[in-house]
């Protein structure tokens, strides 16, 4: 039986009927289109889902649509300030050449936006562990480390 | 990946949850954080009929600390808010250890204490350490309440003591004693994040004629947490010299049973049985002897 629920994503808010067992990733990319938010893994150790569910960073492929019900979600769509801005997170990403494929880049920008608004001057250490529920099989994480620590200088300067 | 089709509930208060688990029977799963529960639910290994969440329920996320009745951490409090919880991280550093060092930050900011402890894998992280501090679990069903030692709610991998209709609505510690200490080890392949091939708990009370009461607890080389007796008897008694350590280290090493599996090798899991005992002798030593 589907529930109605409403879902506050990135400011706006979506009003549904979902299915118990469909999970905040598939109401995101099937129903919504946010297809900015991966699906990896499925089972919580490679971060391509991360979310964050009121500012703290989640796997949505682990959580079900309806626990979600009233809560601020946050995805990478909601990340830039505007359709022609990027983040600074997102900048530096760019910037430092920590994409190549791209597929665990909004995971990994979702935790560094989390890591950032938990920790503004990171050390390298700790953004290592704040990135230790991601997978990258392309860059190596090196690119991705300074992306975020140049971010955080950033980020501490504006 | 699709999850099998169930019913959803979400009760607000422990009664009414009580009560549809009464009214779902056999079928009904309840859901925590889902971090374990989702992935079984994906894999095929679990089809829940119904699925009753508690996270609505205000009075299981509760974390409450009191110098003479310790500490009680509720049902549905997460491993990134024990991990960070001032008093826990001053009077019970290995709980917090435990918590912080379970998979991953996402993880973390889902997943609670007592899921990991109810999913009953002989890996919990979060089990060596309750076990040697004597915690014990507080179990409430429609028709009553009981309060089970923790050293008996793991009946083998993925089995707990939970009869159909209860609900581990809290896990109690004691209040941590003066010369008393306590350390968590665990090591893993992938850094901190991968389910531990070895996990160790140790609990020492240090007088002045050495240690007079200690409780070592292994993971992840047996089908529950076990207990190394033969560690502890070798400490029991005695100064806890870097002899003792080392003897206790092998005496729990031999007495571990693990299995060759996807993480481990059984005979690398017993060499860091021995390794990580030893270091959680010591640690706790030393943090018994700053007290």
């Amino acid at each position: 039986m589907k529930h109605p629920i409403e879902l506050k994503i990135n400011g706006d808010i979506y009003s549904l009927a979902v299915d118990p067992w469909r999970t905040l990733n598939e109401v995101l990319r099937e129903d919504l289109h946010l297809t900015g938010t991966k699906l990896g893994c499925g089972s919580g150790d490679c971060g391509a889902c991360t979310v964050l569910v009121d500012g703290r960073s989640v796997s949505s492929c682990l959580t079900l649509a309806l626990e979600v019900q009233g809560k601020e979600i946050q995805t990478v769509e909601g990340l830039a300030p505007s359709g022609d801005t990027l983040h600074p997170i997102q900048e530096a990403f760019v910037e430092k050449g920590a994409i190549q494929c791209g597929f665990c880049t909004s995971g990994m920008e979702m935790s560094a936006a989390y890591l950032l608004s938990q920790n503004s001057s990171p050390t390298e250490q700790e953004i290592r562990e704040g990135l230790s529920g991601h997978l990258c099989r392309c860059t190596g994480y090196i690119q991705i480390v300074d992306a975020i620590s140049d971010a955080a200088q950033k980020m501490k300067q504006s | 990946m699709t999850l099998p089709k169930f019913e959803y509930f979400a009760p607000e208060s422990l009664d009414e949850a009580q009560q549809l688990l009464l009214d779902q029977g056999v079928g009904a799963h309840l859901l925590a954080g889902g971090t374990d529960l989702l992935v079984k639910m994906n894999h095929g290994l679990l089809k829940p009929a119904s699925v009753i969440a508690l996270k609505h329920i205000k009075e299981l996320e509760a974390i409450t600390y009191d110098p003479k009745e310790g500490l009680k951490i509720g049902a549905t409090a997460l491993l990134a808010d024990v991990a960070a919880h001032a008093d826990i991280r001053k009077h019970y550093p290995a709980i917090a250890a435990g918590a912080h060092e379970t998979a991953n930050v996402q993880i973390r900011n889902m997943g609670t204490v007592a899921g990991n402890l109810c999913n009953a894998a002989p890996s919990a992280d979060n089990a060596p350490t309750l076990l040697a501090m004597d915690a014990e679990v507080e179990i409430k069903s429609a028709t009553g309440e009981r309060r089970l030692p923790l050293d008996q709610f793991f009946k083998g991998p993925g089995q707990n003591a939970l009869a159909s209709g209860e609900i581990l609505t809290a896990i109690h510690v004691p209040a941590p004693g003066s010369g008393e200490g306590v350390s968590y080890q665990h090591i893993s392949a992938r850094g901190k994040v991968d389910i531990s091939a070895v996990c160790v708990g140790v609990m020492v009370h240090m007088a002045e004629n050495g240690c007079d009461d200690v409780r070592i607890f292994l993971g992840a080389v047996a089908p529950v947490p076990m207990r190394a007796a033969k560690a502890e008897a070798l400490v029991r008694g005695k100064q806890l010299t870097e002899e003792t350590i080392e003897a206790a280290g092998i005496a729990a090493m031999e007495e571990s049973q693990p299995i060759t599996d996807v993480r481990s090798s059984a005979d690398y899991r017993k060499k860091m049985v021995a390794v990580l005992t030893r270091r959680a002798l010591a640690e706790a030593r030393d943090r018994a002897l700053k007290r």
